[in-house]
């Protein structure tokens, strides 16, 4: 994910903590968050994916005026491109932090991704898997490396049978 | 509260519920904080009649945010130096999930004390969706 510009606000912490069903005060209330060790609210661990929201180009945003794949009148949008098992451009296989130390409000970071390894597996639950790496570094308002994220996509053949 | 290297041994474990019957809401609340709106994980139509999926799903990012509850709980705030993992099986509406972090190892770094730790979330049936590892800080 490529963000120029990636304000980390006490809001959007807030709001991300709610959604993953943690209600640690250290992401939501600055006079208890004063009293942990953190010092202060910071972000959990897995918020540096809401730089999503600060890529102008992020394919999974419906953006104004353009068709999106989503259902409306149709089931569709957009008409579907052959071999995209899954529908919605891949899944996600992996994905890694490495934390230099942890976001907190006030903070503003560049999102650099480069693109990493691509390799190929058969499946018996989703045909042929063709998974593609990018490494995702995100620095603060000084420059400093703050996290390095790898991530991991997967193009399935067919939507993946699941388990039980 | 932080670990203490002293007090932790290989094999100890830390379990904790992520969340029981899973809502299609909450699903669409992460969708809304992470700006991921594929319609896989909150458009019904279109996951069935397009995608050919069953039902919408979660998100793994969200069973992964989830599963960091359980971490941080355990190793304090602003502890973790690593985390990752692997998605092995989807997250459905209505499915209960358990997270298990296992000390695997504690070593020196830096002169710091890290503890390694294998991490596994499982659903009601015991099926694992997500796999991986997670290192923390923790006190002498």
């Amino acid at each position: 994910m490529a963000a120029k510009r990636f304000p980390v606000e006490a809001s959007h912490i807030l709001m991300f903590a709610r959604s993953v069903g943690d209600d640690n005060p250290v992401y939501s209330d600055e006079d208890a968050a004063k009293k942990t060790e953190a010092g202060g609210i910071i972000a959990p661990p897995t918020f540096a994916q809401s730089s999503a929201q600060f890529d102008p180009d992020y394919f999974l945003r419906p953006k104004i005026g353009q068709p999106w794949f989503g259902s409306g009148k149709e089931p569709t949008g957009v008409k579907r491109e052959p071999g995209g098992g899954g529908g919605g451009g891949g899944l996600h296989a992996e994905q890694h932090f490495e934390y230099h130390r942890h976001l907190r409000p006030g903070d503003v970071l560049t999102a650099t991704t480069s693109p990493g390894k691509t390799w190929e597996r058969e499946s018996a639950r989703a045909g042929k898997l063709v998974f593609s790496e990018s490494v995702t570094e995100y620095r603060d308002q000084k420059g400093e490396l703050v996290i390095t994220a790898r991530g991991v996509g997967v193009r399935t053949e067919r939507p993946v049978d699941s388990k039980a | 509260m932080a670990l203490s290297a002293k007090k932790l041994k290989v094999g100890d474990a830390h379990t904790a519920r992520l969340v029981e019957d899973l809502k299609r809401t909450q699903i669409v609340q992460y969708a809304g904080a992470s700006g991921d709106y594929n319609p896989l994980h909150t458009d019904e139509v279109f996951t069935t009649k397009v995608a050919g999926y069953p039902s919408v799903f979660a998100h793994g990012m969200l069973t992964m945010g989830m599963t960091g509850k359980m971490l941080t709980d355990y190793v304090g705030d602003a502890r973790l130096t690593k985390y990752g993992v692997r998605f092995t099986n989807q997250v459905w509406p209505g499915d209960t999930l358990d997270s298990t972090a296992t000390v695997k190892e504690i070593k020196d770094e830096d002169g710091k004390k890290i503890a390694v730790f294998d991490v596994s979330t499982v659903n009601q049936n015991g099926v694992v969706v997500v796999s991986g590892y997670a290192e923390a800080r923790v006190d002498d």
